[in-house]
């Protein structure tokens, strides 16, 4: 008897680490505050009191040298979880990241194994400024040798997070503050769901189709998922049927779910919470784009994101960069009557 | 070095001006994030009321700022940490646009753009960031400058001793050290790394003896008191300004608040901060002031009245201030 409970995406995320450091003793985490604090977003709960601090390994601020930790530990056959608290502060260890972590594997004739899962917090829409709020993940699957999770809800972030465990590859992942279901921080409540007790796994570069629709298609990824989900809802009064893809992972990409949806609806709206430009929402355009011999499409492709500015402070301000439900329902709204013009 | 009245006087009225600002602010931020004002099941909304976001407050970490600020003047370049209040109000930073900023006014330092972790006064040369660890690189520039230029300015970098662990601590005092750089570098160590124990992060027990390592001067100030930072930051900020190079100083200090505001603080051993609070480094300054003299009851009273003004007048300005425009966020991305 399979037993179902719902779970926030934090506790998720923690089970999946707990059960995966059950069933193999290679695995360990290290990160700062992750012991006894939980993980500043709870991703590891609960894991120092059952795996003690030999497995769960609180760290100096020190990302360079445990990052790099985590390179060397896995070639040595170990599958080291690290946690870089915030994304933004990749600043201080990428060298790490890029230049070793995602090519070493490469550099060496894929004779060197890197299992490492690298997981960071990212997103914004609770005012904690531009070193705090960024998401930052198509920087990382912009560089080759990385692949690149971003859940937007429990269910699949425990399952991404086992089959991220169980690769032999060095796996990003992203989890959004505002959908980790803290008691500390308002969330889109979607994000909770129904997850089963025993392990399971979410295959990489499976896209999910959060809801079905015919009008027009929203790609998405994360927190994002939830909102265009809060979109497709509105639209839908004013009989407008969206359907939103959740792509839950960006290395690899599901390319055949977004030309599968389009290719349907004729209509691509993006929504994403990176920046606007040389980014997710870009590349997505551009399969579109290059399949437009076979593709009709009935309205130009049109793309959310943080307009090229640094996440601003105040809310007011923040509010206009980050895009909201509402940016969401009038550009899908746009595109309708953009074909209603053509029509007339 | 032996401080003067005025330094004496200076020291006492700001660390009550600090403590009264901190304590202001660590109340105004709870307006609308407690239930019932917030999503259901929520403890505490971050996000929400008049000064969203993190805050993290220095209450009790008042000598450091005051003890090495009292060294410096308008020239002198500041550059503080994720928990910068203290430091910018010791360096003279305006109080209402500051506390615009956090309100995320338009009339703030930045007009909204940056918020408490990123104060920026170019006229006071104040900054801080939100990295931890990123003071000491721009500290060294600032230095580097007064150099270049002739000046006889110094830069400080504050940081936190869990900052002392990473690249850009080790990087910054070689090169300030081969460069003979006039910065000063100021740790904080207040025992945690948000919840992790110094002895849990930090392979040696005083992170001034790490000078060693680059050929530099290291002092520990080992009680968290102003007078005794007054005397290493004297002793360093001379050495800097008369061409004699950078100093580490690590001062022993104390945090009577959580990490950041909200911070159920599950790593403090019960009443740690109870303890803490019982050699308050603001009344102990009192006895010394009191002891010269220097301070009758009206006086005190006086002192404490004036701060209250002034923090009241702060956030009253913050309050009434407007938002601004949301499509000012385009603006300033460049010069």
């Amino acid at each position: 008897m399979t037993t179902v409970r719902k779970l926030t995406m934090a506790q998720a995320i923690a089970e999946a680490i707990g059960q995966e450091m059950e069933r193999d003793p290679k695995v360990f985490v290290m990160g700062e505050d992750i012991a006894g604090y939980g993980g500043i977003f709870g991703a590891t709960g609960g894991l120092l009191q059952r795996f003690g601090e030999e497995r769960i390994m609180d760290t100096p601020i020190s990302e360079t040298a445990f990052i790099g930790a985590a390179t060397g530990a896995a070639a040595e056959g170990f599958r080291p979880i690290v946690e870089l608290m915030f994304v933004d502060f990749f600043g201080v260890c990428m060298d790490q990241i890029y230049n070793h972590l995602a090519k070493n594997t490469y550099m060496s004739g894929g004779n060197v194994h890197l299992p490492v899962v690298l997981m960071t917090a990212i997103g914004g829409g609770y005012n904690d400024a531009a070193q705090h709020s960024q998401c930052l993940y198509s920087v990382f699957a912009h560089v080759p040798g990385l692949k690149v999770v971003v859940p937007s809800n429990a269910y699949d972030a425990k399952g991404l997070m086992i089959q991220a465990i169980r690769d032999d590859n060095p796996v990003m992942y992203f989890f959004h503050k505002g959908i980790m279901g803290l008691p500390w921080m308002a969330y889109l409540e979607g994000s909770s769901n129904d997850v089963p007790q025993e392990a399971y796994t979410v295959p990489f570069g499976e896209a999910r189709i959060a809801r079905e629709g015919k009008d027009v298609t929203i790609v998405s990824l994360s927190q994002m998922v939830q909102k265009a989900l809060l979109a497709a809802a509105e639209l839908q009064k004013e009989g407008i049927s969206a359907e939103v893809i959740d792509l839950r992972t960006l290395v690899p990409l599901d390319v055949n779910a977004v030309v599968r949806s389009v290719t349907k609806t004729g209509r691509l709206l993006v929504a994403d919470e990176d920046y606007l430009n040389f980014g997710l929402s870009g590349e997505i355009a551009a399969l579109i784009a290059e399949r437009l011999d076979t593709i009709t499409l009935k309205s130009p492709v049109r793309r959310l994101g943080v307009p090229g500015v640094p996440i601003p402070y105040s809310r007011p301000l923040e509010r206009f960069a980050i895009p909201q439900v509402k940016n969401i329902i009038d550009t899908c709204r746009g595109m309708m009557e953009k074909k209603l013009e053509k029509a007339a | 070095m032996e401080p003067t009245s005025g330094q004496l006087m200076w020291m006492y009225e700001t660390m009550i001006l600090i403590r009264e600002y901190e304590e202001t602010m660590a109340k105004v931020y709870l307006e609308g994030k407690l239930p019932p004002e917030i999503q259901k099941g929520l403890a505490f909304d971050i996000g929400s009321g008049p000064v969203p976001g993190e805050m993290h407050l220095s209450a009790g970490q008042e000598p450091v700022a005051v003890g090495v600020c009292a060294h410096l003047r308008k020239e002198d370049t500041v550059v503080g940490t994720h928990r910068p209040h203290h430091f910018a109000i010791a360096k003279g930073v305006p109080l209402d646009r500051m506390t615009a900023e956090m309100f995320g006014k338009a009339t703030g330092l930045s007009s909204g753009k940056g918020g408490h972790m990123h104060l920026f006064d170019p006229e006071h040369k104040f900054s801080c960031s939100g990295i931890v660890g990123a003071s000491m690189p721009p500290a060294c520039g600032a230095a580097l400058a007064s150099k270049k230029a002739g000046k006889d300015w110094v830069a400080v970098a504050f940081f936190g001793e869990g900052a002392a662990n990473q690249g850009a601590f080790h990087e910054s005092l070689n090169l300030a050290a081969l460069w003979k750089l006039p910065v000063v570098f100021v740790c904080e160590d207040n025992k945690y790394g948000i919840s992790v124990d110094k002895v849990h992060s930090t392979s040696i027990r005083s992170n001034a003896d790490r000078a060693v390592a680059y050929g530099v001067p290291g002092i520990a100030v080992t009680r968290n008191d102003a007078l005794e930072v007054f005397k290493a930051a004297g002793e360093a900020v001379a050495r800097a300004r008369s061409g004699g190079g950078p100093t580490l100083i690590e001062v022993k200090t104390d945090r009577y608040m959580g990490h950041f505001q909200g911070d159920a603080e599950v790593y403090r051993p019960k009443g740690e901060v109870g303890e803490l609070r019982k050699s308050d480094p603001i009344p102990a300054l009192g006895v010394v002031l009191r002891a010269r003299g220097m301070l009758k009851e009206d006086k005190e009273a006086a002192v404490r009245q004036e701060a209250h003004e002034r923090v009241t007048k702060a956030f009253e300005f913050a309050r009434r201030s407007p938002y601004p425009e949301p499509a000012q966020a385009l603006e300033h991305v460049f010069a």
